[in-house]
């Protein structure tokens, strides 16, 4: 008699293998690794956003502007003209042509990623192209950051951020409970949080309802707007500070006990709030965030320490979020929405629900039929079968891969085609019993003939599977792993097991009872 | 139990030019559908805005138009039932890029005092992000395809790679045809689909194949119809037998998968009976198109088989020295 026979050795390890390496996520236990399920079979929020790097070009040729006045000013260079314009560029007239030579060179040291062109005494400053790439490439990975220490902060359960191709950031946020817990993770994320502290232009203040916003910008104000009242104010259009010189930001209590935020300023900002406290006691200073005036209080003496507050009628939530925004930074560049989707908790569970009945439905009935047809040779395909499903979880839970809903369609096709091989093994042996060959050769024979047409049939439903993790984005990605996956599992449990478990019990296959082993009714002849 | 039990071969290469005139029907059928009805693009390809939600009894379909044509940029919204009469899906081809309030969150304000609700699913694709997953969706279909020609042609002969490609494409359009026809919504799942079905038709085709190499091997008859006929008559049990399979498991997943991958099963559900009745009655007849010739087969099989039986005979003389 033979005894065990290295196949179904095999066959037994992949099957412990499968066994023990499902168990953390059939049981969902704390540790070992497991599954993740997708956002749409345990709800949550998925969104693919764009960034406007305009706006952070634009910006950065505010600042090389207002370097171009500073140093010109420090060097006392004469000069006309300056201009931000189109095209990221500057422009500027000198007045003294003695001067190029010494604005050709300070430029050169002191903004570095431009280019000078001149026109007579006409000049252009450029941004270079490597330099406009950098900025961009630069707002991109700040706002991932910033997006990722929000999302930390608010204190939900493992968030992904990550870049994605050159242009867009990825958010997935599972767990969430309601939708309106939903629409305030966006508004965080969303949140400019540019903080500014401004001086109100009390010279003109009084004249603010009937000002254009183009006339107060020929007095280096700007018009701003009260978040609560319609309310307007004339301020300094050049801040006093901004929210790059914050070290943190609180929620706290005013006297009235109503929500308020705390922030703290670095050293330099310290001390620039200190002196402009000192300097304008009795004048007005506005606390700014996304251009909405929250407060304007009265400075009634210096303020030392760095400490600010900023109230405007908050909610608690309101406050915490914002607490969050201001400590996380301002973003370089606003977000929108290219892509989002989000499924709610009971959907989640209901497609759990659906997809677990046509797995197990149809699981049943390829069980069924495989043994109503071929006898115990089903029940031979069957056990590889189990054994492929097993693998599936094991391999998936091992790469802590997630199981989405086409995911789970995939595992459900996967039991369809997994028996396809057994189907045409069984059938090559039952060709060879009808031909009248012994039950030994018969399967040896059998496993020969058929391995190249499994092989084949595998190998290009793999090319499919492949390309399709290639280039699929999320749901076509799970669907072809698990797909993937299980043609993998289905070569070593449906060939090399089920041929290990045909030769261990050969012994005990009867010839006068074919239609037992193999469903047949032909008596093998010698 | 046996079902298909090997008698003599089908005579089924008589026949094809019948079965031809069904595919060719099928073909022009599907091609007009799809030329001029047109595929009906779901969100992720047209992009635009879709939110589903349940209610706790019976949904009031009237009560919610005119609830959400209180606002104007929801006026060319659609409302339909989704899956059950509690649950139903808004749509509109717009998509709005603020992350702040969004089409989910402003249904929330205006279906109030439509019932009891909850909004369980809000999905927004921009019209940008939907035109590149459409020609990565193409580009997948195309790779697969060469993919696989490459490998059959390696691994049987470039004759062989062509049948299944073009049986392959038969199954694919006569699929999208069927999708068009039943005003399937294409998403990516419907994509995935077509994809699978790829890669169903062919391992069904290539099983066929397989044995048409053994039988021109085996058999012994110089007519490529009459080792068609065989193989094909041969495999009959196996390519039915898996199809069932796989049929039952796609039926399963229809009926009870859910709303959600009803599409995704519809269209593999035709992909099967396509696919199996391609493998069976085109792929082989294109093969005999094609003019591959038995005769010149064996001849290279037989050179091949020499040349590998000179090598060795060299090689066993090197090693021993004669040489």
């Amino acid at each position: 008699m033979k005894t065990l026979n290295f196949r179904v050795i095999l066959f037994v390890l992949a099957l412990i293998f499968g066994v023990v390496f499902s168990i953390p996520s059939l049981m969902q236990s704390e540790n070992g690794k497991k599954i993740t399920l997708g956002l749409d079979l345990q709800g949550g929020l998925h969104m693919l956003l764009g960034i406007k790097s305009e706006v952070a070009i634009e910006s950065r040729i505010k600042s090389i502007a207002a370097s171009v006045k500073y140093l010109f000013d420090e060097e006392e260079i004469i000069f006309d003209e300056l201009r931000m314009q189109e095209n990221e560029k500057v422009t500027f007239e000198l007045l003294d042509n003695d001067d190029v030579a010494k604005v050709t060179q300070i430029l050169k040291e002191e903004i570095p990623g431009t280019v000078l062109s001149q026109n007579g005494l006409k000049f252009t400053l450029k941004m270079t192209a490597k330099e406009v790439e950098r900025t961009k490439q630069n707002a991109i990975s700040q706002a991932v950051d910033t997006i990722r220490t929000r999302l930390d902060s608010f204190g939900l359960a493992e968030p992904t951020v990550a870049k994605q191709g050159s242009d867009k950031i990825l958010v997935e946020v599972p767990g969430i409970k309601t939708q309106e817990d939903e629409q305030r993770i966006r508004e965080l994320i969303a949140r400019a949080a540019h903080l500014q502290l401004m001086a109100v232009d009390e010279d003109r203040i009084a004249r603010v309802a009937t000002m254009s916003s183009a006339e107060a910008k020929s007095f280096g104000d700007a018009i701003l707007t009260d978040v609560n009242t319609p309310q307007k104010y004339l301020l300094h259009a050049i801040p006093v500070l901004d929210g790059s010189m914050l070290t943190d930001a609180k929620v706290g209590f005013d006297k009235n006990n109503q929500p308020v935020i705390n922030f703290t300023l670095n050293g330099q900002g310290s001390k620039i709030f200190g002196d402009f406290t000192g300097k304008y006691v009795g004048k007005r200073m506005a606390v700014v965030l996304d251009n909405e005036v929250y407060s304007a209080p009265v400075i009634n003496e210096r303020i030392g320490g760095g400490r600010v507050q900023i109230s405007g009628s908050f909610k608690l939530s309101e406050a915490h979020d914002l607490a969050i925004a201001l400590r996380s930074g301002a973003l370089l560049a606003p977000v929108y929405v290219m892509e989002k989707r989000s499924v709610g908790p009971s959907l989640g569970a209901d497609n759990i629900k659906a997809s677990m009945l046509a797995l197990a439905l149809g699981f049943v009935l390829v069980v069924l039929f495989m043994i109503l047809y071929y006898g115990a040779a089903g029940v031979v395909a069957n056990v590889a079968l189990v054994g492929n499903l097993f693998l599936i979880l094991a391999v998936m839970s091992l790469f802590g891969a997630t199981l989405t809903l086409p995911g789970m369609a995939g595992i459900v096709l996967t039991v369809g085609m997994a028996v396809d091989a057994n189907v045409i093994i069984n059938e090559r042996i039952r060709e060879l019993l009808h031909e009248g060959k012994s039950v030994a050769k018969s399967i040896e024979e059998g496993y020969n003939k058929a391995f190249t047409a499994i092989l084949d049939a595998n190998v290009t439903t793999l090319i499919a599977a492949v390309v399709l993790w290639a280039y699929g984005t999320g749901p076509l990605k799970g669907f072809a792993l698990t797909m993937g996956i299980g043609i993998l599992a289905s070569m070593l449990t449906a060939i090399v097991g089920t041929h290990g478990i045909y030769q261990w019990l050969l012994p005990k296959i009867d010839k006068k009872k074919l239609s037992f082993w193999f469903g047949i009714k032909t008596e093998g002849k010698k | 139990m046996e079902i298909f039990k090997y008698k003599a071969p089908l005579s089924l290469m008589s026949k094809s030019k019948r079965f031809g005139m069904i595919s060719i029907t099928l073909l022009v059928l599907s091609f007009g559908l799809i030329f001029v009805k047109g595929f009906n693009y779901g969100l992720d390809f047209a992009g635009g805005t879709l939110v589903q939600v349940h209610y706790e009894n019976k949904a009031p379909i009237s009560k919610v138009r005119e609830a959400i044509s209180q606002k104007k940029e929801y006026a060319s919204a659609t409302v339909t039932y989704f899956g059950n009469e509690n649950e139903i899906i808004i749509r509109t081809k717009t998509s709005s890029q603020s992350l702040g309030k969004d089409m989910g969150d402003s249904m929330r304000d205006l279906l109030k005092g439509t019932g009891e609700f909850e909004v369980r699913r809000v999905d927004i694709v921009g019209a940008k992000v939907g035109s590149e997953l459409r020609e990565k969706g193409l580009m997948a279909m195309f790779l697969s395809i060469l993919g696989i020609l490459i490998y059959v042609s390696l691994r049987f002969e470039w004759r062989f790679a062509i049948a299944s490609v073009m049986a392959l494409m038969h199954d694919v359009t006569i699929a999208m045809g069927a999708v068009v026809l039943f005003n399937i919504e294409v998403n990516l799942d419907t994509l995935a689909a077509l994809l699978t079905i790829l890669g169903y038709s062919l391992n069904d085709t290539i099983i066929v194949f397989d044995r048409i190499r053994e039988g021109i091997r085996t058999i012994k008859e110089p007519n490529l119809g009459a080792i068609i006929d065989e193989s094909v008559t041969q495999t009959l049990s196996r390519t039915t037998l898996t199809s069932l399979t796989t049929f039952f498991v796609v039926l399963t997943l229809y009926l009870f998968g859910g709303e959600i991958i009803r599409g995704f099963s519809f269209t593999l559900l035709v992909g099967v009976v396509v696919g199996t009745y391609s493998s069976i009655f085109v792929a082989s007849p294109i093969l005999m198109m094609l003019g591959f010739s038995v005769s010149d087969y064996r001849l290279k099989e037989a050179e091949k088989a020499k040349r590998s039986k000179e090598k060795e005979r060299m090689r066993a003389m090197y090693e021993n020295g004669t040489m």
